[in-house]
Parts: C-alpha cells; structure tokens; sequence
C-alpha cells in the first residue's frame, strides 16, 4: 500500500511554500513523528512531521524547490505490513485543507505590474518585492533616519514579527528600538502615545487590528483628541499598524475590516494600501506624519509581490487615491484588497465590452473625495467594493459624499460591494459567501451599466 | 488614615527638623494659591461662569505641592480630570487656566478643553483626561520616552482610588516594572471614587500594595502633611532616578468638596468632612508650623494670603474679560500641518 505525501498548509493563508530541505532519502524507513523535511512558509520555516510508519519509496520534489503548491504530492511512503495498510489514509486526512481557502479563490499573479503611478519618474526602474518586504524596508528606512522612531508591539524583536513583517530589525536596532511587549494592548497604546507626546515617534504594532479593540479608547480618545483639546500644543505624531480584516479560516474575532471605525475619528488618519509600492511609499509618509496614522494591512496581502520603483526615497503622500485602471463605463472604488477583486473584476467586465475605472483609495481619512467624483463625472456610475460590513461603512460613506457632491452626474444609484452582514463564518464554504466575490462586483457593475 | 507624622508633632510645638523658613513659606502660598484658585472657580461655576464638569481639588493640596518639591527641570507631570491643582503647582499661570475653565481664547487649550484638558509643554504639564486611568499608560509612556532619550527625568503619573481598578493600571505596572520605567504612580486616594467609598470598590484597599505582584514596591504616606509628602517623595524620586524603576506612593488625602460641582455629597456625614478640616487640613497644618516654630509671623503670612488673593482675583478677571475664541477656531488644530 503506498501512500502519497502531500505538502502541508502550514498556516491559515498559505497556498505554496518552499520544500527547504528533505531529512530522509528513499528507502529509509520512518515512524509516526520523526521529522521528514523542513518547510518554508512566507512566515517561517517549519518542521514537517510523518504520521505513518513506513518506507519512503521516492521523493518527488527535491530539496530546494520553491512555490510547491499546498496538496501536491512530494513523496511516496510504502506502508509496511499490518501497520501500513491500518492507517493508509492517514496523511491525505491530515493534509485534505479545505482545497482552497476562501480569499485564495481570487486569481493572483505572481507580480502585479498594471499599476502605473503618474507620480513616479518616467525612467524609473522597478524591483518586485512583497508587501511585507515593502512594510519592512519602509519601516528600516524611516529608523535608519531618524533616531526617535522605534517599533513596538507583541513579537515583533526576538520572533521577528507574527507575520515576519519585522524581521531582522532586532538584529539591526537593537532591543532598544525593537521591543517585544507583553499581551496588553491598551497598555502599550497607551505607553506608545505618552512616548509620541515626550517627543517620540512610535510605530506601535497590533499582531491584528482585530486586538486593537482593546485599545481603542486610548487610539480615540488619548491619541486622536489631545491636539485639539491642548488648543493646538500636543501633537501626538503615532502609527498604529498591522493585519486587518479577514485572513481565511480565523473566523468571527479575528477577522473584521476596522477602516469605517476609525476613519469616523477626527484627528486619526487612516491608511490602507493594495500594492507593495503604496505600502512602502505610505508607511514612510504615516511615520513622518506629525499625527496619529491607522496604518491598516492585509494578512493576505503580506505575501503578495508587487513592483516597487527603486527610488532613495519613495514616499507616497497621505490622502491621495490612484486611478489603478482607466475606463470609462463605471467606476470600481476600494481599499486595501478589495482593490484586487476590483482589478480582477474589471478583467472580466472588460470581456464582456465593459471599461471599468478602478480607484485605490490608499488612505480612508483624508479622502480623495476629488478623484471619486472626477471618476464618476466620466463614468455617471459607482460601484463601492470593501471587505467591511455594510451599514455605516466605507462604501456608505462614498455614497453620501456623491449625493452631496456629484448627484447630477449620477446616471444609476451608486451601488454597495460588501462583506455580508454577519460575523465571519468559520465553515470554508461559509466563508466565502461572507467576503466579496469578483462576481458580485461584476454584477454590480453590470447593473449599474444597465447591463 | 496614616498616622499624622513627625509634622503635625513639630506642629504642636516642638522644635522638630523643620525645613528653613523660605521652604515652609513657600508650600504655604503655593497650596493657598491652590485653595484660592479654586474656591473662586467654584464661585465662577455658581455664577455660570464656568460649564460642564468642574472638579475641585480643595482638601488634597499637599500632594501635589509637596511633591513638585521634588522635582527638577524636565520631570513630567500627568494627571487626571482633577487638575487645576497640579497645573499651579507646575507653574502654570492661573489667568491661563481661569480662562480656560471659562471657556476662552486666553485659556491654555484657547477654550477648547475645558476643566479636564489643559496642557503646557513648556511647564512638563501633560493633561489633564477625562477617561479615569487612562493617564496612566500614558504617564508610563512619558517615562518610557525619558528613559529612551538617556535622561535622568521621572514622570509623576497622579491617579485616583477610583482609576486604582481600572485594568490598564496593572498593565502599566507590569511594563514599567519590566523595563525600569522612571514613574512614580502617585495614587491620591481621597477615600471616594465619585460617591463610591474605598471599601465598597477595592478588595484590597491599601493601594500601596497593589504593585506588589509585579515588584513595584509601594509606600503610604500622609497626604495632609506636605512634609511628610515631600520626604516620601524626595525617596521615590531618587529611586527613580537611580534606574531602579517604577515605586507607588498611596497618598492618604481627603477632598473637602463633591466629586465635581454637581455631586451633593450624600455619601458621607458632614461630621467626616469637618473633622477632616479641622484635625489635618494641610494648610493650617503648614501655618502652625511656621507660627508655633516662629519661623514667620502674622504679618508675614497675610502679605501672602494677599499676593495669593490678587493673583486669583487677576487670573478671574482675565478669564471673564479674555474673549471667547473666534468660530473659525471650530476648525484648527484638529490635525497639525505636516
């Protein structure tokens, strides 16, 4: 009885990872529990374990292969007598993920290139690098300049980050600048704003926006309200980064969008870039901001590669959008990945005769109300794509500003592209009825085209 | 309450160690600076002068007087809702803060912050909040930033009996203990948390304990004697300072007056509030003192409580005279100019 070993998800969002190193050979025999082979996520790198004894008859994908798709096969184990032939499903049992966790379902090309900024030098060369490299160099650039900028949060020195963000900045600036806090999280907001008011330039990191909740009272009501309450004295210049929204299979408490709630503060600014270029021009621009900045990822995003232009010092300026596809039959408006499903959508749309314009707010609070309705002007339709739930949400917001701002120009009601109403489910299938779908933004887009 | 110390001995006459005449002179004015300052706001609210909450520090003086003593140049200070009393003691200006409890453009926050929310970076005054506790992260941070920038500056973080059982507390013990945090937790427990007396809130009401599991050691002291609260502090001070970390100081103090403006008090006798006056008041405490010592005279004290009578009644003239700000200040300083 033979049995095939398929390469393990090692992590809710991983899809593919990299097959380091094999410590067993063909004909070697192993036990339930003897380490087999070390895998490298785009987290970290992992131990991967037999759970059935037997022989291993051939290696399929040798040592070093990188991008090895989660559930294919990557070695051949020969159940040996009684014992093998007991358990002989055993590892397609441990290995059957659900085939596809939900937000892998959207199409993603290795390196998004379709993402022209007119703000960037003709010339300029590119490097591709992912979101989290982007976040990362940001981040090392802005430390390197200036002294008073230090990062602080849960594992971000010795573990190098729960999602590796800020690897190898320990080694670089040193336990002084990188600081690991315990689990306490309106704590050390609220030690992170005292330190901005004594004059320093804290980048405070949630592992998930998600345990900002705990926080909140401390980013609203200390960070956001002291300047204006001092009368202008009291500046609190701040970043509050890390993953927001869903990841996939982290159910309710660890997977909603927060940019509606804190883009309703005054005194907050609020981020949340699509491409690695944004997000390194943007961390830059949040930790040179004299205000408190939401700095809000993507887990999903984090692994995702972009280009980057190669510039000494990239810095994309808060508040405003990008038109990341022109088109002139409706305009398609997100944030952070929703800007992906809108490119995938427009994709399609544009299949069917349809020239959808994407916009990429890149910052929620300020808004680039300006390019909204220039869009909608060529357009005379809307489609508003977020992963946050409806009511009160960003996608509102859009539409109550084009009511004030640009009804004459409206030739369909502006439309609502959401997460669904409800708690993120757990079940696979639930899940992603819960989160957008690029064929719910194509058929509202269609039905905003009367189409 | 602690026992009334060596001060309140020396008060009865003996000729204990007293500081100089200059030193007990000038915890005199500045805490009958205090209690002017703030009888006269309480006169202002009377009149509609001053809106909102209003609350009064009268009563727990020798706290912050007695501890400013201890504190150089750059040591910050950070409080809660009941502040007018630190931001004298800071050195603030009293028309500064007069006007702004009036809500004027001459105010320290240009009236847009009122009772609670005054700050004066000049003078390491950082507020002034308005959600009990959460001044103390935000006083850890303060100190997080000295210790960061290599000074050897403390940060007074000031809370009450009330934030005592707010969680964020713990947390900040905890971190300040773990990275030696240059903060000393003034907890000035005045026995009620809004109406709320201790017993009836804390399960374990000697506060001064409450750092124990995280090894912030902790000290209770009379909070009616300034000298008592100066030496205390004067210790807490040089631990700090000598990198030893965070230390907590219970301050057993009394306020005389409701919780804010429009507390009618009903949770305790009048007989409590008037032994408390008149067996530990701070201020008369600090005048036998100087009188039964002959460390001053009649005369001398009344030239104060004139000085400190014209700068109050200065500070309430400018705070009705200052205009109020302009509309177009609705729309300023909501974000600074990058």
């Amino acid at each position: 009885m033979t049995i095939e070993i398929l390469m393990p998800a090692l992590s809710p969002t991983m899809t593919e990872g990299k097959l380091a190193k094999w410590f067993v050979r063909a004909g070697d025999t192993v036990k339930a529990g003897d380490i087999m082979a070390e895998i490298e996520t785009d987290k970290a790198t992992m131990e991967f374990e037999a759970v059935d004894e037997g022989v291993i008859e051939k290696i399929l994908v040798p040592e070093g292969t990188e991008g090895v798709a989660v559930n294919t096969p990557i070695a051949m184990l020969r159940g040996e007598g009684e014992a093998a032939s007991a358990a002989p499903a055993a590892p397609k049992t441990e290995v059957k993920a659900p085939a596809a966790p939900a937000a892998v379902a959207v199409a993603t090309p290795t390196v998004t290139k379709d993402l022209a900024d007119p703000d960037i030098p003709a010339g300029t060369q590119f490097v591709t690098m992912t979101v989290r490299e982007a976040i990362r160099e940001g981040m090392s650039e802005e430390m390197r300049r200036d002294p008073k900028v230090y990062l602080m949060g849960e594992e971000v020195a010795q573990y190098q980050g729960a999602y590796k963000v800020s690897q190898g900045m320990l080694d670089e600036f040193g336990p002084d600048r990188v600081i690991d806090t315990p689990i306490t999280e309106q704590g050390f907001a609220g030690i992170g704003i005292g330190a901005a008011f004594g004059g320093l330039r804290p980048i405070v990191e949630f592992m998930t926006f998600n345990f900002s909740m705990q926080a909140i009272d401390q980013i609203v009501n200390s960070a956001a309200k002291t300047l204006y309450m001092s009368g202008g004295q009291m500046g609190c210049p701040i970043v509050f980064r890390g993953p927001n929204g869903a990841a996939a299979r982290v159910a309710a408490q660890h997977s909603q969008d927060y940019a509606a709630w804190y883009s309703h503060i005054p005194g907050l600014k609020v981020v949340a870039p699509y491409s690695a270029a944004d997000f390194k021009g943007l961390i830059k621009a949040a930790i040179r901001d004299p205000n408190p900045v939401v700095f809000l990822e993507n887990e999903i995003l984090y692994g995702r590669s972009f280009e980057v232009p190669k510039l000494d010092d990239y810095v994309v300026p808060i508040g405003k959008a990008r038109i990341a596809r022109a088109g002139k039959d409706v305009t398609l408006v997100g944030y952070s990945i929703a800007v992906g499903h809108a490119l995938a959508a427009a994709e399609k749309l544009a299949e069917e005769g349809i020239q959808a314009e994407v916009i990429d707010l890149r910052t929620i609070r300020p808004m680039d109300r300006a390019t909204i309705v220039e869009s909608v002007k060529k357009t005379n339709r809307i489609v508003t794509v977020e992963e946050g739930f409806p009511q009160s949400g960003i996608g509102a917001e859009i539409a109550a500003m084009l009511m004030e701002e640009a009804f004459d120009y409206l030739d369909a009601p502006v439309t609502r592209v959401t997460g669904k109403d409800v708690p993120m489910p757990y079940a696979a299938n639930l899940e992603k009825l819960a989160l957008v779908t690029i064929p719910e933004i194509v058929a509202a887009a269609k039905a905003v085209c009367y189409r | 309450m602690a026992k009334p110390g060596k001060a309140a001995e020396a008060a009865a006459g003996k000729k204990a160690k007293l500081p100089p005449a200059q030193e007990m002179l000038r915890y005199y004015r500045d805490m009958l600076l205090i209690r002017r300052f703030e009888e006269k706001a309480g006169q202002l609210y009377g009149m509609g002068l001053i809106g909102g909450f209003c609350h009064l520090y009268i009563g727990q003086e020798a706290v912050v007087v007695g501890l400013q003593a201890c504190a150089k140049l750059g040591d910050a200070v950070i409080t809660s809702y009941r502040d007018h009393g630190h931001m004298l003691a800071t050195g603030m200006d009293a028309g500064g803060v007069m006007a702004e409890l009036t809500g004027r453009i001459g105010g320290y926050s240009k009236g847009k912050g009122g009772s609670m929310h005054m700050f004066s970076r000049e003078k390491h005054f950082y507020g002034g909040h308005g959600i009990v506790g959460a001044q103390v992260p935000l006083g850890t941070g303060l100190a997080f930033a000295q210790k960061y920038n290599k000074t050897d500056n403390v940060t007074f973080c000031y809370f009450g009996d009330g934030s005592a059982n707010q969680g964020q507390v713990y947390e900040s013990f905890n971190m300040a203990e773990l990275w030696k945090l240059p903060v000393i937790y003034v907890i000035e427990n005045n026995q009620y948390a809004m109406g709320t007396a201790i017993a009836r809130s804390s399960a374990q009401p000697a506060l001064y304990k409450r750092g124990e599991s995280f090894g912030v050691p902790g000290r209770q002291v009379d909070g009616m004697n300034v000298l008592a609260v100066k030496e205390a502090g004067e210790d807490a001070v040089a631990h700090c300072r000598a990198g030893k970390g965070p230390i907590i100081l219970e301050m057993m103090t009394y306020r005389y007056r409701g919780h804010s403006m429009s507390d009618p008090a009903k949770y305790r006798s009048k007989e409590e509030v008037n032994k408390m006056r008149a067996e530990h008041d701070p201020i008369d405490q600090v005048r036998s003192m100087l009188l039964g010592n002959s460390l001053a005279d009649e005369e001398a004290l009344k030239a104060i409580d004139k000085e400190v009578k014209d700068i109050v009644q200065k500070a309430a003239d400018f705070a009705q005279e200052s205009p109020e700000p302009d509309p177009s200040e609705l729309w300023t300083d909501v974000y600074v100019e990058a």
